[in-house]
């Protein structure tokens, strides 16, 4: 028994070992923790940060806006950067969660177009820096689906039964049912919600299940055939299943801008700064852009990456002004509404 | 009949065994495909194996599960062993008070205690941060007046659930032993302290190695209450392959699998064959014993 | 020096690391965000009784699952030579040592529309069948990744049980099928009730299984609690209700069922 123990804290010890000479083998300037979507970045880009600036970057991810809100508002996590959508920057903003930017450290702002600059969520621009755009529409699996589909209807139609996917968003869902049924986005009369609650519920039955990241592996084999997810990520799909296709319901969608901002949280802001100046040059918007497939609000990146990209593919990642005046920008809701969506959300997948 | 039973019972361990390993068996063959499809085989690669290995945050992640495993055990056992001695020389209803108490991390649901120790880590920031706050305005001091989730909480969260189960395994074995023997080694002038380290220790040491396995085991296989106590930057194995299972699949999950699988597959064979060898010369022994 | 104060700092720990959680819980649970007494938690509560149904529910098929499956199973371990006790025994705890979400997330593969069981099944001409986000995965979870819990208590209680009772049984003119019910089940009682409760507690409060296997359709107790917290809607105060409400439950439960038992509870693992 006890030659036994020996051996095991021994293996333990050695592996320990090995690791921590493998890992810790540097001394940084700094840290700062980055908090992202997933699927969302080029992963060389910051380890590149890294290297330049000899500041560690502790990157992790999550799924739903809800779910960072949720992270930061429970306390105990400190984040110095992070990637949100426009209505949660928004959100946090009003209640006094985000820190306010110092333009001096983050001169590259520039180089952002400023359709992307000034918008409700942050319209005096103290808060957040643009990262990526782009619009949500439905993917569908073309080789198994024998129609051209414009409509959210699709989504809504037992023909597709257990053959649908469905965001695990709860604004997204809810913005999925609400076009179809032809009300904004942001709406704030109740009884819209209920019926776009209950449309949610009728379709319940027919979908596989809500999803976010995962949606990229069921759409890609072919276990699902359709489902609503962002065009960025539609790009990257398209690469290992041909087949699929994306479109913007004919009823409309939303648009949005992801952006980088900084809580209350951070503990160096100085190095967060440098990091959102990082992301912004262009050689880096554009190796993020080849990876995620999502069009930067950098108008340069955007010309030079454009350049030699398939028609098909750049309608897409840069829609046109007649796609954009269908869709719709999420805004930050009025406190009832937003309890209003979490309990019809619970309710929904309970 | 018996022989009907047996080969019945045979039967039905390896349907039983079959199902057990099934899906570890599929792990492992696809964590050598060389495309990134879960379900189809498109030829042999170790592809996956190197994309694992240049992965700083899973190989970093290992690192702080180890780390947090075996810290924590360590001190679970020498706590969880004290503690045991202590409680078993309590009176009858405190000894019953307080293992009710020691019980109730294992009776809890993991997601109970890890939601309430983060309450209670988040709580506890807010009334250090005013303290010191207040001490540093007092004083002039320079105390911290900010903490975060991280290595230290993930830390006192698993000694924290570990702790039970080391008393657990040294409680029977107090019970089994010889209480006149300590009263002897006192009245041969012994300190309390060495009659515990020379006497009760070497008498209970294979519930306390017991005890420290399985604090262990539980500490690696742990997720949801590190999942709730780790933090933004601390990440323990279970933590990343948590969020590698909800973003795009990638092979890289089977390779760390069959990596797991095969380490303690070798670990557990090394000491199964010392064992098995040990007790063969043991029955050798014993054989040889009865002959005479 | 009396040798109880050795057990004085660990009291300490308790108190502030077990004790001191779950009075901050309680605490939450009958407050609103801004800090004052309510019951609204509670009352609110009626909302989620389908989830609670639903996991209590499934972790009832699940554990009465795991008994069917794991006491035969730990009945013929125990009747194997020592060697061969050795070798199965440790190779139904070897999985247990890979991390349960890989474990589950192994099942992913083999139950999806086009994973490998169908393949297989399609080779014979047979429709797919749909296997994947529905209840039954989610069981199929809790008893692939519990079962050990179960057998492993058995066992241990099994195999420590006097042959010589058994034979006397014989002897004295019992029935196979009476020996089983009127001496070898009672005797392995305790073993049993320790299995229900390390299989039952974490299925009835597992999240993560529901999310791989369950496409976030069959929402469970755990995956509620996480939502408040973690998740989607953000509401401390009323997850914390639920965990209460939970943890309560679950006590209840074992409370009683432990009565029927004997109470020296005792972990075997090695």
């Amino acid at each position: 028994m006890k030659r036994k123990i020996v051996s095991i804290v021994l293996v333990l010890a050695a592996v320990m070992m090995m690791l921590s000479l493998s890992s810790c083998g540097k001394e940084y300037d700094g840290e700062i923790n980055v908090y992202n979507f997933g699927e969302y970045i080029d992963e060389q880009t910051y380890k590149d940060f890294e290297e330049e600036y000899n500041i560690k970057v502790n990157y992790t991810t999550y799924e739903t806006c809800e779910s960072l809100y949720s992270v930061l508002k429970l306390g105990g996590a400190d984040y110095d950067v992070l990637i949100t959508s426009d209505y949660m920057i928004g959100r946090m903003a009003n209640e006094g969660m985000l820190m306010e930017l110092d333009w001096d450290n983050i001169p590259n702002y520039e180089l952002i177009d400023d359709k992307y600059k000034k918008l409700e969520y942050d319209p005096e621009e103290l808060y957040s820096v643009p990262y990526m755009w782009g619009t949500v529409g439905l993917i569908y699996n073309r080789e198994e689906i024998d129609e051209e589909i414009t409509s959210w209807g699709a989504l809504f139609d037992e023909k597709y039964s257990g053959n649908i996917l469905m965001f695990d968003s709860p604004r997204d869902a809810f913005g999925v049912a609400l076009s179809y049924l032809g009300y904004s986005l942001n709406t704030t009369d109740e009884a819209e919600i209920e019926e776009a609650y209950e449309l949610l519920v009728q379709q319940k039955p027919l979908v596989q299940g809500y999803f976010q990241d995962q949606m990229y592996d069921k759409l890609e084999s072919g276990e699902a055939l359709l489902g609503a997810y962002y065009a960025g990520d539609y790009i990257c799909m398209l690469e290992n299943n041909p087949s699929l296709k994306f479109v913007v319901p004919d009823e409309g969608s939303n648009w949005y801008v992801d952006a980088f901002c900084i809580p209350n949280s951070c503990e160096n802001k100085e190095a967060a700064e440098l990091f959102i100046n990082y992301m912004c040059q262009t050689d880096v918007t554009l190796a993020n852009m080849e990876s995620t497939g999502y069009a930067s609000p950098n108008t340069e990146a955007c010309d030079i990456y454009a350049e030699d990209l398939d028609e098909s593919l750049a309608e897409i990642m840069f829609p046109s002004e007649e796609v954009l005046s269908r869709c719709e920008v999420f805004l930050n809701l009025p406190q009832n509404i937003l309890d209003l969506y979490d309990s019809y959300m619970v309710k929904l997948k309970a | 009949m018996k022989t009907k039973l047996s080969v019945l019972g045979r039967v039905y361990t390896f349907l039983i065994y079959f199902f057990l390993y099934l899906p570890i068996f599929v792990l492992i063959v696809f964590s050598f495909n060389s495309s990134n499809s879960r379900t189809i085989w498109s030829g042999f690669s170790l592809e996956w194996y190197g994309e694992l290995f240049r992965d700083s945050v899973i190989m970093s992640s290992v690192y702080t599960t180890l780390l947090v495993s075996f810290i924590s055990a360590l001190i679970a056992t020498v706590f969880g062993t004290a503690a045991a001695i202590g409680f078993f020389n309590m009176r009858g209803k405190m000894r019953t008070h307080l293992l009710n108490v020691n019980n109730i991390p294992l009776m809890n649901a993991d997601i109970v205690t890890g939601v309430s120790l983060r309450l209670l880590f988040v709580a506890a920031f807010f009334a250090l941060g005013r303290a010191f706050g207040a001490i540093n305005g007092f004083l002039g001091t320079h105390l911290p007046v900010s903490f975060d989730l991280g290595f230290g909480t993930l830390l006192i969260a698993h000694i924290t659930f570990n702790v039970p189960y080391v008393i657990l395994s040294v409680m029977p074995k107090l019970h089994q032993s010889d209480r006149n023997l300590m009263d002897a080694a006192l009245d041969l002038g012994c300190t309390p302290i060495s009659a515990i380290w020379k006497v009760v220790l070497p008498e209970i040491m294979p519930g306390i190695v017991n005890g420290a396995l399985i604090a262990f085991t539980m500490s690696i296989d742990d997720f949801v209450i590190s999942y709730f106590t780790a933090g933004s930057k601390t990440q323990t194995l279970a933590m990343a392959i948590y969020s590698m299972t909800k973003k795009r699949v990638t092979p890289k999950i089977n390779a760390i699998s069959t990596i797991l699988f095969t380490t303690v597959l070798v670990l557990l064979i090394i000491v199964n064959i010392r064992s098995l060898r040990q007790s063969k010369n043991n029955d050798a022994k014993q054989k040889k014993g009865i002959l005479k | 020096m009396k040798s109880r104060a050795f057990a004085y700092p660990y009291v300490l720990w308790m108190a502030l690391f077990v004790v001191a959680p779950i009075i901050i819980i309680v605490v939450y649970a009958f407050s609103a965000s801004d800090g004052s007494f309510t019951l609204d938690n509670f009352s609110n509560m009626e909302l989620y009784l389908s989830v609670f149904g639903r996991s209590f529910g499934l972790a009832l098929i699940a554990t009465i699952t795991c008994l069917l499956l794991g006491y035969p199973l730990a009945y013929a371990l125990a009747h194997e030579g020592p060697r061969a006790q050795g070798i199965m025994l440790m190779l139904i705890m070897l999985p247990m040592w890979m991390n349960f979400l890989l474990r589950t997330y192994a099942w992913m593969s083999l139950l999806e529309k086009t994973g490998l069981i169908n393949r297989f099944l399609g080779l014979f001409g047979i429709a797919p069948l749909n296997m994947i986000n529905t209840p039954f995965a989610v069981v199929l979870g809790m008893v692939y990744n519990y079962l050990p819990f179960m057998v492993l208590p058995i066992y241990s209680v099994i195999v420590k049980i006097d042959k010589s009772l058994l034979e006397a049984a014989q002897d004295l003119g019992a029935k196979p099928s009476t020996v089983f019910t009127r001496v070898i089940f009672p005797l392995s009682l305790s073993g049993v009730l320790s299995g229900i409760t390390m299989v039952f507690v974490p299925a009835v409060s597992t999240f993560a299984i529901s999310k791989l296997l369950g496409g976030n359709k069959t929402m469970l107790l755990g995956d509620l609690i996480e939502m408040q917290f973690l998740g989607g809607s953000y509401n401390p105060h009323l997850g914390s209700a639920i965990a209460l409400v939970m943890m309560v439950v679950v006590m209840v439960c074992m409370f009683v069922m432990n009565r029927f038992g004997s109470d020296d509870e005792q972990v075997v693992m090695f």
